[in-house]
């Protein structure tokens, strides 16, 4: 009961924030924001932050992290610190075009909005709102429904700035663009921002995320994501997780892929507090192809929820989810996997798998894998599994002359492999191998910075 | 010929859940030599191959076993195999995600680690691989595989014997490597074994059938039955057994 | 879907109910409705004592403070729970117990449905409990048991002769607290069966209930007890059928089962209840709970059920592994086809160390069915070398009806090992063809496939019941593709 009670002064006191800085709000931001703002808010009265009692939020708290103390604010805030002095992203071959956000807001060392070769444009959301109201309107807040998830509406009641990508008709870039999400703050902080990703017809994008935090403090992350794939468009979308343990993170994204469109939506996470990683695709488009991803490694305290939602509204499209964990120490993670195959839509083939591997007592999983199928001409799996590593395996390995522990680190290196496999930026791949092998070996335990570059931050 | 010794065991015994598989295997293995183990199924066969290399879902209930003079017996697997042991697995087991390179780079630099030689260096090693798999005619491409993962039955036992030639044992164990080979791939990996065969190192070749010893020829042919060696002799008992089957080793043995 | 096949689809939907005929009886009953009074007296219809009206009592009032479960994936409308009659006996004789005391028009209905009661014409080692309506009408073989040992009689029969063995183990399962179901039957159950297998018996012959619905507008509310002792051995089986009627009507059963050490019970059931007519109008609501606890080490409890029949299927026959080394089972074939639904499945609760289950289930949708399993795998944190293996298929025909599967997963100890796999296809083409350029025309390569995919689960029913769920399945699928 108390618990209850709890959210709804949680509940009140997001409303309160808000009716207390609406006009703020509104006047620091453009139209596309401010018109969606009083029904995300009415919605968010209605469903609040999301608990225990609904079923897509079985495995995880979310009131409480929210209820710890974080300082809350609208405006942007004012960084003491040189970010570009703390950061640089040390992958030696990686050719990036860097957008840097700081605590949810664009980071001006670069121009708010940059025109690339090709027609390409990256930067700020906020600006991109001043600057190209009517492509705006076209997607903003079209994938994401703010009338199914309390974080969502809250996210859109407070919209203000994040990244903005839009790769025009037939452009295509190979240089990948990176978002680095970096937290930095003297205080503790909640931090939300909104991102837009726009493939249009024919065009390629790669597209890098990497969450870090640069300073100790907690911080809670309430982000979403809107991402649009085109006819035949191409995209591939790497999400890097390592941020320190104090920590918390909810990222929700939803990918709306049309026509003979492909996207490979994967997630890496290394380090973080308690996570949720939301993402719902949506195949709209005959032959569309889609895989979503996830490998998770967790010690000590911490949690990792994923969930994800590949609905197939039209026939012949393809969707592949697979997602590995391996737990240490006390950790705890949850995976739930829908697939919803609606009644038109024939020809539909869907896989997905969830595999988990509990190196300790302690730890803890569990998984739902859903098929919810309404069409006949299809071909749908899901398995799960939960256990250990494979004792037929570890003594191959050994009667090569390899030790124990070399064994087992090979075997679980192996477990994540496939996963890592799929991120098509060598370089970043090449540089994620290696971190998962260092975690594996417990030697990036310590760290609460990024571990892409310089150690000297903490 | 010197007849250095490599292997011994005496009174050896070992069971699974309970249930006693060997009863008592005596035998002495000396280096240059190579001998054949035949018996029906269920003799206890592959038992006492993954009891030599330490695989600990059996229990060694007695006896004793030493390796150039060292007791085995308590040693973890992977030193057996640093300490110059090689099985090859009559069911490879398939890692997925492994490389072959990894795999074979990992154990060939904790091999050399524990005789305390260097790392092998990159450029050697992929040398080593490209000669190794010459000598075996393995593909290629088999290197960017992963270890044993989609290989074929023949593919997967050419597999064992090309890490065999990779690892150099002292002592190499073969389990059964001609089950599920056709006669083509039978000759091949008997090629590949007979090219392996150096005075200073022996093998212990486990077969159901003579046909492999047309193409192995071992110096001694030791029947197991029931966990025990009921006959031991020269290359020619494999043909009496061919001839007579294993029913006449059992009658001869209940006599 | 190509037209030529239209009018084999129309077969099937327009298949007949066999066992849809109304018995004319007289019927003593009460009144519609449910309170205390109705509760009362129903319980002294049934002559029972004080205690188990007052357990009646409890499970009503809590009864009342509880919502209606809306978690399963159906559709059910609002039931009226004042609008059902909660007893309703075919009016003849007292029951005595004896054959020749036996109503002719219930031996005519019991013969019809292939279940003689007369000792002589039963199938040979079986022993039949049969139960219309809110009574038991007759217990075969309930003398020649006792002589091992083995009581098996009618759960009202055995509320007054075996108080001691009912105080104790009923609802020591299934608590009226459970869900909503549990309490409202646990407030009104009219009769059901018995059985008490002691230490070191195995039961001689397969024991069976068998249920029918007869008169209108009345819920039908068993409860099922079986406990067998050290070391004991029973195989049970239960039957269920209705007449076809316009409304709706109402099952809501509880069946228990408690496994000493060493101890092992196979529950069998095939559910043919009456499914609703083609547009979806009548049909049974099935609302049962089933659990049963491995208390003793190396005990086992093996569920099997082949589902065919009800408008609404709602059930979860679950396994409480507590002794170590104990073993739970769940093997299940569920067709729906028209507008039938089910939402089944099973939950193994590993508490124990060393612990096995396996599931299997088979769903089968045709017609506007929808078909979802549903199931919890619990290792709990103390359960060292829990082991779980589930697969769940389903099949399609046709492309109107739906398969949904909803797995729960929850590992709290790092030895467990828990495998779930699941997949969803239509009736392979090629299959049916290959069956075609044998000569074999599709409609019976369709009942061949559908039974060979069933197969693993028909074959875990004994004998005499596997082939009836076999035709069962043929019946309620023929010509049904996609």
């Amino acid at each position: 009961m108390e618990a209850v009670s709890d959210k709804h002064i949680l509940d009140n006191q997001l409303t309160d924030w808000y009716f207390d800085n609406r006009d703020q709000l509104i006047s620091s931001s453009s139209s596309v924001f401010n018109s969606l703002r009083p029904a995300a808010m009415e919605s968010f009265r209605k469903l609040g932050i999301p608990d225990r009692s609904l079923e897509n939020y079985k495995s995880t708290d979310i009131p409480k992290v929210f209820l710890s103390p974080l300082n809350r604010y609208i405006g942007q805030r004012k960084i003491l610190f040189a970010v570009e002095d703390l950061f640089h992203c040390d992958i030696p071959e990686l050719d990036t075009e860097l957008i840097l956000l700081v605590n949810g807001w664009f980071y001006e060392n670069r121009p708010k909005l940059q025109v690339l070769p090709g027609g390409m444009i990256i930067g700020s959301m906020s600006e991109a709102a001043k600057q190209y109201p009517d492509l705006l309107k076209q997607h903003y807040s079209k994938y994401a429904d703010y009338e199914k998830d309390g974080l969502v509406a809250l996210n859109t009641a407070f919209a203000q700035d994040g990244t903005f990508i839009f790769v025009p008709r037939g452009a295509g870039n190979d240089r990948a663009i990176q978002i680095v999400n970096v937290l930095l703050s003297p205080e503790d902080l909640f931090v939300q921002h909104r991102n837009l990703v726009i493939v249009e017809d024919n065009a390629t994008a790669k597209v890098v995320v990497c969450d870090h935090s640069l300073s100790a403090h907690h911080f809670l992350t309430n982000s979403v994501t809107e991402i649009y794939v085109g006819p035949n468009a191409h995209l591939d979308y790497f999400k890097l997780q390592n941020e320190n343990n104090n920590s918390n993170q909810i990222s929700t994204s939803f990918v709306h892929q049309e026509r003979s469109s492909d996207a490979v939506f994967n997630t890496i996470t290394l380090h973080g507090g308690l996570i949720r990683n939301n993402v719902f695709t949506r195949l709209n488009g005959e032959g569309a192809s889609n895989q979503t991803l996830g490998l998770f490694l967790m010690d000590k305290t911490q949690h990792v929820d994923s969930y994800t939602f590949v609905d197939h509204a039209v026939p012949n499209c393809t969707s592949r989810q697979s997602f590995k964990g391996i737990l240490d120490d006390q950790a705890t993670g949850a995976f739930t996997g829908r697939i919803l195959v609606r009644p038109q839509a024939q020809k539909t083939q869907a896989y997905q798998v969830n595999n988990n591997i509990l190196l300790t007592n302690d730890a803890r999983m569990s998984t739902k894998p859903q098929l919810e199928i309404y069409a006949d001409d299809v071909k749908c799996s899901h398995g799960a599994t939960v256990g250990q590593l494979d004792q037929n395996a570890i003594f191959y390995l050994q009667s090569r002359g390899i030790s124990i522990r070399e064994a087992r680190l090979l075997l679980m290196y192996a477990f994540g492999h496939e996963i890592l496999s799929k991120i098509t930026v060598d370089p970043l791949r090449e540089r994620l191998a290696d971190l998962v092998d260092k975690r594996l070996r417990g030697e990036l335990t310590r760290c609460n910075s990024c571990p892409l570059h310089c150690q000297e931050t903490c | 010929m010197l007849n250095i010794r490599m292997l011994s065991i005496r009174n050896l015994k070992a069971a699974i859940n309970g249930m006693e598989i060997l009863k008592g295997i005596n035998l002495e293995v000396n280096e240059g030599e190579v001998h054949a183990i035949m018996g029906p199924n269920g003799s206890g066969k592959s038992t006492l191959a993954a009891v030599l290399a330490g695989r600990d879902i059996f229990t060694v209930t007695g006896g004793e076993i030493f390796f150039d003079g060292k007791p085995l017996l308590g040693m973890a697997p992977e030193i057996r195999a640093r300490s110059g042991i090689f099985l090859g697995f009559q069911y490879p087991v398939e890692i997925p995600g492994v490389s072959m390179v990894n795999f074979m780079r990992t154990a060939i630099n904790e091999q050399r680690k524990y005789r305390e030689l260097p790392e092998m260096s990159a450029s050697d090693f992929l040398k080593l691989m490209r000669d190794k798999k010459a000598l075996m005619e393995i593909d290629s491409a088999l290197a960017s595989r992963s270890v044993n993962e989609g290989f074929s039955g023949g593919e997967k036992k050419r597999n064992e014997i090309f890490q065999m030639a990779m690892l150099e044992p002292r002592l190499a164990i073969l389990d059964e490597t001609d089950s599920g080979l056709d006669i083509d791939a039978l000759k091949t990996v008997a090629i590949g074994v007979n090219r392996l065969r150096r005075p200073d190192n022996a093998m212990i070749v486990i077969t159901h059938y003579q046909r492999l010893l047309d193409y192995i020829v071992p110096d001694f042919v030791h029947v197991l039955s029931a966990g025990r060696i009921v006959r031991s002799g020269d290359k020619t008992l494999a043909y009496e057994l061919e001839e007579k089957g294993y029913d006449w080793i059992k009658e001869e043995n209940q006599e | 879907m190509n037209g030529d096949q239209d009018p084999i689809i129309n077969q099937v939907t327009q298949r007949e109910y066999k066992y849809g005929f109304i018995t004319v009886l007289d019927n003593d009953a009460l009144p519609k409705g449910l309170n205390e009074d109705i509760i009362c007296q129903l319980s002294a219809k049934k002559d029972e004592p004080e205690w188990m009206l007052e357990i009646r009592l409890k499970a009503f009032r809590y009864w009342l403070t509880m919502k209606l479960p809306e978690w399963a994936h159906l559709k059910i409308p609002v039931i009226d729970y004042q609008d059902i009659i909660y007893y309703s006996a075919p009016k003849s004789k007292k029951p005595t117990g004896r054959f020749e005391d036996v109503d002719p028009e219930l031996l005519k209905t019991f013969d019809k449905l292939g279940i003689p009661l007369d000792e002589q014409k039963h199938l040979s080692g079986f022993a039949v409990d049969a139960v219309m309506d809110s009574i038991s009408v007759k217990t075969t073989f309930k003398e020649s048991l006792a002589d091992v040992g083995i009581i098996f009689s009618s759960f009202s029969d055995a509320v007054r002769e075996h108080p001691d063995l009912i105080r104790k183990y009923m609802g020591s399962v299934v608590p009226y607290r459970d869900n909503f179901y549990a309490a409202l039957n646990s407030a009104v159950f009219s009769d059901g069966s018995f059985v008490f297998i002691p230490k070191g018996v195995r039961c001689p012959m397969e024991l069976s209930t068998y249920f029918r619905i007869n008169a209108a507008n009345t819920g039908q509310f068993e409860r099922t007890l079986i406990v067998a002792e050290e070391g004991a051995y029973v195989s049970y089986l239960e039957g269920c059928t209705a007449p076809k009627r316009d409304k709706n009507q109402l099952h809501a059963a509880i069946v228990e089962i408690v496994a000493h050490t060493d101890a092992e019970v196979k529950y069998s059931t095939v559910q043919n209840w009456y499914p609703g007519d083609k547009n979806g109008k009548g049909g049974i609501y099935n609302f049962v709970t089933k659990r049963g606890i491995c208390l003793g080490d190396r005990s086992k409890i093996s569920w099997t059920q082949v589902e065919t029949g009800s408008a609404v299927t709602w059930k979860y026959p679950s396994c409480i592994l507590r002794g170590d080394s104990s073993v739970g089972e769940f093997y299940s074939v569920a067709v729906t086809n028209n507008h039938q639904q089910a939402d089944t499945g099973t939950k193994m609760i590993h508490i124990g160390k060393n612990t096995h289950s396996t599931i299997v289930s088979k769903g089968i949708s045709a017609g506007k069915g929808q078909n979802s399993y549903r199931g919890l795998v619990r290792v709990s944190k103390n359960a060292e070398n829990a082991r779980n293996y589930s697969q769940c298929d389903s099949l399609l025909l046709g492309d109107q009806c739906g398969a949904h599967t909803f797995p729960y997963i929850e590992v709290d100890n790092q030895s467990a090992i828990v495998e779930h796999e699941a997949t969803t296809s239509k009736i392979g083409e090629d299959q049916i063809f290959y069956c075609n350029q044998r000569g074999i025309d599709t409609e019976t390569a369709i009942g061949l496939i559908v039974n060979g995919y069933a197969r693993e689960v028909l074959n875990k029913l004994p004998m005499e019941f596997a082939v009836e769920a076999q035709k069962l399945l043929q019946i309620s699928l023929e010509g049904s593709i996609g």
